[in-house]
């Protein structure tokens, strides 16, 4: 069974819908992205996961349906989301940040462990431990967002366009610890990305948005090859 | 020939509620208020019309809190201050330089007009709630201010200023029907003249400024000028309100024009709802009844024990939430509601 | 020179409960974006609770703690009764529902113990155990209590996961749902600690004004200004501002204007801070963008 299934899902914002009824799976262990342009409804699908936005249609995550779930519950099971533009809380310090992180969980000693990991991924960051968070480079925010997901021992980390604004040297860094969490931690991820050609090279999976449908998917290897996506999305 | 339309017609002109026209049924209503107004005063006892006099000079009060906030978008918590400043402006006036009650009206509201402006005019720099804090702070400060010993040669300190009753310069009117009718007079001239402002140019820039100020200013209204002038009427028309309420309340004190009067007419203006003239009639009516009729169902339940009265402001407080929860447009907007439920057009 | 010094230090006395309120008002607004009017009338309504307890015969510190108890209760059940209803309402309605309760606390008071004033013991001895005339006990006893009440609320958010929790809430409700914090349950916290501070302040001012139903209207106007002085988005600063308020208070009475317009000065205070330098000395200046 899929580590996350969605059904049907249907995302309003009021009376305008965003989502028409999109369906896909995310098997666990794995990196899946959602590909699309601007205003295809891929940020509504991360936060209609995290309960964020008014859906109807099922959401079920770890065989439990949390479509009716208030957020902070949906976090507790174990999904973290690392939003669009970051999300730090930015008057208090980068090591605080990774506290809150974990504050969903009750294990003392292990969070400070996990401090130590997250600073290990990102040496940076440990640098900058008692800087106040909003004092930190765009760069080094988006490693400190990532960072605080990771705080949560999540199963799924969710992103949102975590390669926006950012220097293309350190989102090729980024990018390469984001595999190394995958990998080591074996935290499932769903990506979603305007860069797709960064998107296909660390993802398995993809599927592509196109006004609130899903249009395509399949492996990322299929998907890089297809037509349309190679003119459209990848610029060849 | 119903197709070639004026372009500025009212399109809600050609519905109907209980078969009757909307225009035609505004226009009905009106003239039974104008006859109701003008001809209740002759059959009622004085008790009664004293009430109604009282009822029209809340409803002025109101509606010039109403043009400021319910028009142009600023809060105030203040009001309290400018129906003070009218109140003593006639009361000085009457008792200290023996002019003729009639006289002090227009000087009364010409002081407050300035009032109002002048404090518009750091107002321009406050927003929302910080310009509720800072007439708040004003509604706090003026009892203090009105007693203060220095002014005391004007104001009477603590004690305040008597004001007599006019007596009725007509033989067939009494004089609380006289008062009433001065009043109704005053409150008839204030009220069309809100009507003027509220529909011309001045009303849609007031309203502009209201809803998007940065989109109005980009719109070439000069919004400072705007708000602050409406400060200005809007101080004009509470301090009237004011003077008129010292001559029908025969007195001036402190302690008459305490914080909780401002909340008062905050509640008139929520009650009867905003942005709506006839509103101001309504929270005038309900500004002096609702008390009344809570005392009675005090009295019932407490005897008269004076500490009972205060479940009254429980009541309002009460009441007050309930309309913020459940009719957060006040009367004005039920009535709103009950037509656009129940309009219908022409042939429909 | 001691008259100066006298006034000085009675003006930290009272300032050290402008301070409390200031920190009230600063803490609610932070957590929500509006000024809490009715603080005042809720401290007011914490110490007749108080003055109930100790009437039927409870020791001052019992009464204390249980009123504080019962405060922290009470202002968590008002968010979440009264305000959370109205979450996303306009301004106006927030306004009104403030003056609404500022309205029922006060009048329920005066229906429950009268209009008529009250004494409010002071819990701490009538003589100090050295020779000063420069201040009384009840005064450094206020300083006293006041400091160790904000040592513990400094602790509390600076240390413990509640606390940055909390603070979190405030500033990013939406990062703090995403890390699994329940902002709901940090409001009505934020509520119930800031209700707590106001009824220590009642506590500590009405032994000097007497208790009654409409003691606090004045004094919350010095706490607000004493918050707008420190600035509105620093706690710290509204602190600092609300010893600044006693203090300039004393002065200004003493030196300057007399004790009759003491209302007024704050009034002007409030206006031209708001005018001239909106954030206070220690706050942030808040850009509206378009």
């Amino acid at each position: 069974m899929a580590l996350l299934e969605v059904n049907n899902l249907v995302a309003s914002y009021g009376p305008i819908r965003a989502l028409h009824g999109i369906s896909f799976s995310l098997e666990e262990g794995s990196v899946t992205t959602i590909l699309g342009a601007n205003g295809a409804g891929k940020t509504t699908t991360l936060r209609s996961i995290c309960g964020m936005v008014s859906t109807e249609g099922a959401i079920s995550f770890a065989g439990q349906d949390i479509s009716r779930m208030p957020t902070e519950q949906i976090v507790r099971q174990g999904v973290a989301h690392v939003p669009e533009g970051r999300g730090t809380f930015t008057r208090v310090t980068t090591e605080e940040n990774l506290r809150l992180g974990s504050y969903a969980r009750k294990d003392r000693k292990a969070i400070e462990d996990d401090i130590e990991q997250v600073y290990s991924y990102f040496p940076r960051l440990k640098e900058r431990r008692d800087q106040q968070a909003g004092t930190l480079s765009g760069g080094e925010q988006q490693m400190l967002a990532v960072g605080r997901a990771l705080m949560l021992r999540p199963k799924l980390m969710l992103l949102d366009e975590p390669s926006f604004g950012l220097a293309p040297l350190i989102v090729e860094e980024l990018f390469g610890i984001l595999r190394r969490i995958n990998e080591q931690q074996k935290v499932s991820m769903l990506l979603v990305e305007q860069n797709a050609t960064l998107a296909l090279d660390l993802a398995n999976h993809a599927y592509l948005l196109e006004t609130g449908r899903v249009v395509l998917s399949g492996t990322s290897k299929e998907i890089a090859a297809d037509e349309t996506v190679r003119k459209s999305y990848l610029g060849y | 020939m119903n197709n070639v339309r004026n372009h500025r017609a009212n399109p809600a002109d050609s519905y109907e509620l209980f078969g009757v026209k909307l225009p035609q049924l505004r226009m009905i209503l009106l003239l039974i208020g104008i006859a109701l107004a003008l001809l209740l005063p002759l059959v009622l006892a004085n008790f009664a019309i004293f009430q109604m006099t009282q009822v029209l000079v809340y409803a002025i009060a109101v509606l010039g809190l109403n043009l400021l906030t319910g028009y142009n978008g600023q809060f105030s918590l203040g009001h309290s201050a400018f129906y003070a400043l009218g109140a003593y402006t006639t009361a000085i006036m009457i008792d200290r330089y023996d002019i003729a009650y009639y006289w002090t009206i227009i000087p009364a509201g010409l002081i407050c007009f300035i009032g109002g402006f002048l404090f518009g005019l750091p107002a321009l720099r406050l927003e929302g709630l910080y310009l509720a804090l800072a007439t708040f702070a004003l509604a706090v400060a003026m009892p203090q201010l009105l007693r203060y010993e220095h002014f005391e040669g004007f104001t009477g300190g603590v004690q305040g200023i008597d004001v007599f009753k006019p007596d009725s310069p007509l033989p067939m009117l009494n004089a609380d029907q006289w008062l009433y009718y001065f009043v109704l007079f005053w409150g008839a001239l204030l009220i069309i003249g809100a009507w003027n402002l509220v529909r011309g140019r001045t009303g849609r820039a007031m309203i502009a400024i209201r809803d998007n100020p940065i989109a109005a200013r980009t719109m070439g209204i000069n919004t400072a000028l705007y708000k602050s002038v409406t400060f200005g009427v809007s101080g004009l028309y509470t301090g009237i309100a004011g003077a008129l309420g010292a001559i029908v309340a025969e007195f001036v004190a402190p302690d008459s024009f305490t914080f909780f009067l401002s909340v008062w007419f905050l509640v008139g203006m929520v009650v009867g709802g905003l942005a709506s003239i006839p509103a101001a009639i309504a929270g005038g009516i309900f500004i002096l009844y609702m008390p009344n009729i809570s005392e009675e169902v005090i009295s019932i339940f407490f005897g008269n024990d004076p500490s009972a009265k205060a479940l009254i402001w429980v009541a309002f407080g009460l009441f007050l939430i309930f309309t913020v929860y459940v009719v957060p447009n006040g009367l004005a907007g039920l009535v709103r509601r009950f037509v656009i439920r129940y309009a219908t057009r022409r042939g429909d | 020179m001691d008259l100066f010094l006298q006034q000085t230090l009675d003006g930290l006395a009272t300032g050290a409960i402008y301070a409390s309120l200031a920190l009230a008002v600063v803490m609610i607004y932070q957590a929500i974006d509006h000024f809490n009017f009715a603080q005042g009338e809720m401290a007011m309504f914490s110490t007749f609770i108080a003055w109930q307890l100790i009437a039927w015969g409870a020791p001052y510190w019992l009464a204390f703690v249980v009123c504080l108890v019962i405060s922290f209760v009470g202002g968590m059940l008002i968010e979440r009764i009264v305000f959370a209803p109205i979450h996303n309402a306009p301004v106006l309605s927030h306004i009104v529902v403030f003056i609404a309760l500022t309205l029922i606390f006060n009048a329920f008071a005066g229906f429950i113990w009268e209009f008529t004033i009250k004494q409010f013991p002071s819990p701490f001895p009538s003589e100090l155990p050295f020779e000063t005339t420069l201040i009384g006990p009840h005064e450094l006893g206020v300083v006293g209590i006041t400091l160790v009440m904000l040592v513990l609320i400094y602790v509390f958010f600076r240390f413990t996961p509640v606390g940055l929790a909390m603070r979190a809430a405030a500033a990013n409700p939406v990062s703090a749902a995403l890390v699994g914090i329940s902002v709901k349950k940090m409001l009505a916290l934020g509520w119930g600690l800031a209700a707590t501070v106001g009824a220590v302040a009642g506590m500590m001012i009405a032994p000097k004004v007497y208790l009654e139903p409409n003691m606090m209207l004045g004094v919350l106007l010095y706490g607000f200004a004493g918050a707008v002085v420190g600035g509105l988005t620093s706690p710290g600063g509204a602190v600092i501002g609300g010893f600044l308020m006693g203090v300039l208070e004393n002065l200004a009475g003493t030196y300057v204007i007399g004790s009759d317009l003491k209302l007024t000065f704050a009034l002007v205070v409030i206006v031209a801070v708001l005018l001239f330098k909106p954030a206070g000395l220690f706050g942030r200046v808040v850009v509206q963008r378009v």
